[in-house]
């Protein structure tokens, strides 16, 4: 959490306010729309399995784009330069890619309704239990968090008292979720990825120029920072110093394996989006439509970061009071006329929302579904579901809210849990692909290796490194280690599990096992998913080539 | 093994009741409206761009440009919901019409 510069006021005006009460009309309506397509539970918490995929690939990215993942990557841009790309190319693709080729089938395929209820069938309550309270709670602090930042932005950039956005944010994400459920998330998500586009893409263009186009950005860049900043392995050779404090090795494992198959394949705020496709294809292809943006972020985020480096210089230091955070409302005031301005302020707003919204409506799907119906009040007609789900929204946003206001006293505090999280995918991501493709795993193996994994991480992250017994150059290079040490001893503690422990019978592996089908789930593909530009395969690798054709330029 | 895939049978028969096919509304007119909308005003404070406003974007008239991409991506989304509309939803059997009647088709439309 860092506090925006003071200067940092933007001039709106009358016509950049209508444009921001526009979007929020909008919001809402979507909202009171979409509620007469909710009757069952799962309209609300899966939109009745029932969307196209573009609508579920496009909400896939922007659920992932929100406010704090923009800034931050601007900011990555600004600290570490060109290496950031590979959170995009290393980082993100292969896993979605990997997502939609090879996970989807058992997870849409078997019909879970989250990504816990997938480890209940596989494993057993011990595992499914563990990691939906996990999921919970760090849903719930996760909006906080982003609300707190947007309050903290809103602040600087327009004035409001921190407390009127947490509350009007707050209350317009509780209002639209619980009225229209996932369908009104998701088709918000939508929205919102094009207004962000309409602001950011401007934002690049006049920040180019302003720099001298990009042979004048990277001129300037190689100047002041050295060859190393504009390319994307210089440097990263193993021992050799980088700003990013990581190595090829740990880069290519620790985020490109551990971390971001960790993330993209077991995060249920993202795997949600999938689920809600119409049919199994549909559901292959949304983390796969997804890539292709996911691709091109970079250019209107880690751009602007870079450009914002060599407009203000100082950014980052003491002297200038400006956070690497900054980047971006930086360049916003700098360059943008009223009318562009008031479209990047309503995007900024609506990737906040947007953000909070993707982890309000996973949280109360896992918390109705995986911890309520499955351990609390079992059986109950589909009413009872809907309206806990409904209750459920309602008190996850209200303590979120409560997180954002205690999140400003106690800010560091929450920076650690957040990092605290992030290591629980990791050794999720191990035992569901051991789950997947070993038949013979156990549900003790399971539930110890999520345990150990998560355990490890932490003792790597907080103890060995923080504690200063190994040496590592930057929190980001230890994230990265600590996500390999997860996924290693995840590993290690399931396969020295097993065989000692009573594997689940064969016949109640049908369709979570590779090489199983469930029962009676041959669907029949619908008319027209034959069309070339619709098979998962070639979308899947089309994705991997054009990212790997990204990195040329930035490595020769 | 029956119950075993209990949730499956839950689902399908929640499938089976979803409203959602058939009453949510096309997002696409949503985008298309709002961008409509956006391209409308950002355009006009493009056409009367101060001096000043010219010289912070770098002498880019960025407000006329991003108003009329604006516009026509918003044209383009309702121009797409015009040609290919929501596919008919499979209508769940309601009061069984007699005789024959037309088939509920679902298009193959935007994947």
């Amino acid at each position: 959490m860092h506090y925006l510069a003071e200067g940092l006021r933007l001039p709106t005006n009358a016509l950049d306010y209508s444009i921001l009460i526009l979007y929020f009309v909008v919001v809402l309506g979507v909202g009171f729309a979409a509620r007469a397509s909710v009757k069952t539970s799962l309209d609300f918490f899966l939109s009745g399995r029932s969307l196209p995929a573009w609508v579920t690939g496009l909400a896939f990215v922007a659920a992932n784009l929100g406010a704090l993942e923009i800034l931050g990557m601007a900011a990555n841009g600004a600290q570490y330069g060109v290496y950031t790309v590979h959170w995009y190319w290393v980082g993100a693709i292969p896993a979605m890619v990997f997502l939609g080729l090879v996970m989807m089938p058992f997870y849409y395929g078997s019909k879970v309704r989250s990504v816990p209820e997938f480890l209940l069938h596989r494993y057993g309550p011990s595992s499914h239990l563990l990691s939906s309270i996990i999921f919970s709670i760090a849903s719930v602090l996760i909006a906080g968090v982003n609300l707190y930042a947007m309050a903290i932005v809103v602040e600087a950039l327009l004035g409001w008292p921190q407390w009127v956005a947490i509350v009007v944010a707050g209350l317009f994400v509780l209002v639209y979720i619980t009225l229209g459920g996932l369908s009104s998330a998701i088709y918000n998500e939508v929205l919102q990825f094009f207004v962000i586009l309409a602001a950011l893409i401007p934002l690049t263009v006049v920040g180019l120029k302003r720099v001298g186009g990009w042979s004048g950005l990277s001129d300037s860049l190689t100047e002041s920072h050295g060859a190393n900043f504009t390319s994307a392995w210089g440097g990263t050779g193993i021992g050799s110093d980088n700003p990013l404090g990581a190595n090829w090795l740990t880069i290519v494992l620790g985020l490109g394996f551990c971390l971001s198959f960790g993330y993209w394949t077991t995060n249920f705020a993202e795997v949600q989006r999938a689920l809600s496709a119409k049919n199994l294809s549909a559901a292959q292809r949304t983390p796969l439509i997804a890539a292709f943006p996911k691709i091109f972020i970079p250019l209107i985020v880690v751009v602007p970061g870079l450009i914002a480096l060599v407009v203000e210089p100082g950014i980052g230091t003491e002297k200038s009071g400006l956070q690497y955070n900054d980047a971006i409302p930086l360049l916003m005031r700098d360059l943008l006329p009223n009318g562009v301005l008031g479209v990047a302020v309503t995007g900024l707003l609506a990737a906040f929302m947007a953000g909070m919204a993707a982890n309000v409506s996973s949280f109360n799907t896992v918390f109705t579904n995986d911890i309520w119906r499955a351990y609390v009040k079992k059986g109950r007609p589909d009413a009872h579901y809907l309206l806990t789900g409904r209750v459920v929204t309602a008190i996850g946003v209200l303590c979120g809210m409560g997180t954002a206001f205690i999140a400003s006293s106690f800010s560091n505090i929450m920076n650690y849990l957040q990092t605290l999280f992030s290591f629980f995918n990791v050794p999720l991501f191990c035992v569901f692909i051991i789950g997947m493709f070993w038949k013979r795993a156990t549900a003790a193996a399971g539930f110890w290796g999520l345990l150990a994994g998560t355990v490890a991480a932490m003792i790597n992250y907080f103890w060995l490194y923080k504690g200063g017994v190994i040496s590592i150059p930057s929190d980001q290079g230890a994230n990265f280690v600590s996500a390999i040490v997860a996924f290693v001893v995840g590993g290690v503690v399931m396969v020295g599990v097993t065989p000692f422990t009573k594997p689940k019978p064969v016949e109640s592996l049908a369709g979570l096992v590779y090489g199983t089908t469930s029962p009676g789930l041959a669907e029949p593909p619908a008319a027209g998913d034959e069309a070339w530009y619709r098979k998962p395969a070639l979308l899947g690798w089309g994705a991997i080539v054009l990212a790997a054709l990204c990195y040329v330029p930035f490595s020769l | 093994m029956s119950e075993e895939y209990e949730y499956q049978r839950e689902v399908e028969e929640l499938e089976g009741k979803s409203a959602t096919a058939a009453r949510l509304f096309d997002v696409r007119r949503i985008i298309g409206g709002l961008f409509v909308v956006y391209g409308i005003l950002v355009t006009i404070a493009g056409i009367t761009a101060s001096d000043a406003d010219l010289k912070k974007a770098e002498n880019i008239n960025i407000n006329l440009w991003t108003g009329l991409s604006m516009l026509v991506v918003g044209l383009l989304f309702l121009l797409w919901l015009k040609l290919r509309p929501t596919a008919a939803p499979h209508t769940a059997p309601e009061p069984r019409q007699e005789g024959p009647g037309p088939v509920p088709r679902r298009d193959a439309d935007e994947g």
